[in-house]
């Protein structure tokens, strides 16, 4: 790591503040009643587009890494999936509250009943045990299985996608332009393909792949973000 | 089938409002809508040479004896919040990308089985017929619903004079196909043209219309100028927009909708609060602008008119 950690510090809490902004604008749009004829709908295409982008940078950043060398990379991942978890929550409760308003015998039906809804909910209930071991503590306590865990955000990434395919009436260029982008991030992961690409001089810089696969977890990495 | 009309059904203790309140708040929306549209015009100059060009007002109109008590969805809202692929698939964008469509000069071909088949301009297709308001429920198989007060003749008077030969059961109307102008039409997302039918006896009935316009002005080009369907107790896709060609036919048309997806949407697309769509709930719906949701209504609150249509037929199956 070339940089300093002061400057990870202030990194990070200038990422932190970046990727509130989302929240800050819904906000903005819904205090100046800017969120059109139906807010509600808004809101929830808001925070799905955004935890959508957060599970992609999340899943980005051992691809960037291999492909940039920079490992330092690895230090704004767990905040970028915390914030992944964060949007899926906001998307979650406005459904709960906004949507259905604590209806729950539609909610129980609807989750049952309709494929989108039941795979977008699997997806939030698998966020959640990988929020809850984010911190250093748990990463130490879960060792290895640890790891193993947290692979469980492949299949999130693959869950989001198939939601966000299956509640589109006709138009499904962008779910499918996502899917593409969480494919290419998935198959980057493949060690085969990074020896081609290493063969081809594409992240020469970077540590050898089989370390990639199984990065540690980054050395005195700052307190929960 | 005739059946006669009952105010009652279109009467839900919730929906009441106060005429004097009504007609109050339908003037202050008008003004309060001609104000934004000449800020619009204003800023529009500013921006882009395109004029933005407020709905022409319609005048001579009576006003129908449908929809006393429904309180109308806000003109913005209606005309801000449209499903039109032919523009754009998001609801916002129809407002923007329609705003320089030019819907006249403008020709509808009658053709099939009928004996006054030709062109005609659209004046002239309108001209015999007394132009009526009609305030109107309409619900979209998305779950969203909003109140419309359109402005139309009903097709009943229109296919009267038409005169259908005894071989037409049904008709099919289409929108216009012209990619240069609906740019929504450049992808091949849906089948163009946008194709839908009626059965003769649902055309005929006397709740259908072809509205001209709402809210007391011509049609805003989003919501489908100059010509589209108003069928209020059929889902949303089945109100046809900017409708080029009635075409009276033996056999059940295929409906766009149903060519792309015939297990989701159906020919009759009625209304129905017991028939979910397969992949959401059509019990409820959300009023747009309102809070909670609300129960649907069969055939979207028009059973009493409209049930008689589909006795014995299984709605599950006919969907």
């Amino acid at each position: 790591m070339s940089s300093k950690p002061y400057n990870h510090q202030a990194l990070k809490a200038l990422l932190f503040a970046v990727c509130l902004l989302p929240l800050a604008i819904l906000l903005w749009d819904a205090w100046q009643q800017q969120l059109g004829a139906n807010p509600i709908e808004k809101v929830m295409r808001r925070t799905g587009d955004w935890l959508l982008y957060f599970l992609l940078l999340t899943l980005a950043v051992t691809p960037l890494r291999l492909l940039t060398g920079w490992s330092s990379l690895l230090r704004y991942r767990r905040m970028l999936g915390l914030f992944a978890f964060f949007y899926a929550l906001l998307h979650f409760l406005n459904y709960l509250v906004l949507d259905q308003f604590f209806a729950w015998h539609e909610i129980v039906k609807d989750i049952a009943k309709r494929p989108y809804i039941t795979v977008g909910f699997t997806g939030f209930v698998l966020l959640l045990p990988l929020a809850l071991t984010s911190t250093n503590r748990m990463m130490r306590r879960l060792g290895r299985n640890w790891q193993r865990l947290h692979r469980l955000v492949y299949l999130i990434g693959v869950l989001a996608i198939v939601h966000y395919l299956w509640l589109v009436k006709a138009d499904n260029r962008t779910p499918l332009i996502y899917g593409a982008l969480l494919a290419m991030l998935l198959l980057l992961r493949n060690r085969r393909l990074q020896g081609w690409l290493a063969a081809r001089g594409v992240g020469r810089r970077s540590a050898p792949a089989a370390t990639l696969r199984n990065p540690q977890p980054p050395a005195g990495s700052a307190p929960r973000a | 089938m005739l059946i006669r009309i009952k105010k009652a059904s279109d009467i839900d203790s919730r929906e009441l409002t106060d005429k004097a309140v009504y007609e109050s708040r339908r003037e202050f929306l008008r003004s309060a809508g001609a104000l934004a549209l000449a800020g619009a015009a204003g800023v529009g100059g500013l921006l882009a040479s395109a004029p933005v060009t407020a709905g022409a007002k319609l005048s001579d109109y009576k006003k129908g004896a449908y929809g006393a008590g429904l309180e109308p969805t806000s003109y913005k809202d209606i005309t801000n919040y449209n499903n039109f692929y032919e523009f754009s698939t998001d609801k916002e964008e129809p407002a923007l990308l329609a705003r320089d469509f030019n819907p006249r000069p403008w020709t509808l071909t009658v053709e099939g089985e009928v004996e006054k088949t030709g062109t005609f301009a659209l004046e002239d297709f309108i001209k015999p017929h007394a132009l009526e308001e009609r305030i109107y429920r309409f619900r979209c198989v998305e779950a969203w619903s909003m109140v419309v007060p359109w402005i139309g003749i009903p097709l009943r008077d229109v296919i009267k004079r038409l005169q259908p030969t005894s071989k037409a059961k049904y008709v099919e109307m289409r929108t216009l196909y012209d990619p240069k102008r609906m740019p929504g039409q450049r992808r091949s997302l849906l089948p163009w043209p946008y194709l839908e039918g009626l059965r003769l006896d649902e055309a005929m009935h006397p709740l259908t219309l072809l509205a001209v316009g709402l809210y007391g002005e011509e049609l805003p080009n989003q919501n489908g100028a100059p010509l589209r369907l108003v069928v209020p107790w059929k889902y949303g896709f089945k109100n046809i927009k900017s409708i080029v060609s009635l075409r009276f036919v033996e056999q059940e048309p295929k409906n766009t909708w149903q060519v792309i997806n015939g297990r989701e949407y159906g020919f009759y697309a009625n209304v129905n609060p017991q028939v979910d769509h397969p992949r959401w709930s059509q019990a409820r719906e959300r009023r747009i602008g309102e809070f909670l949701k609300r129960d649907t209504l069969m055939f979207n609150g028009y059973a009493d008119e409209v049930a008689g249509l589909y006795a014995g037929m299984d709605l599950k199956k006919f969907y």
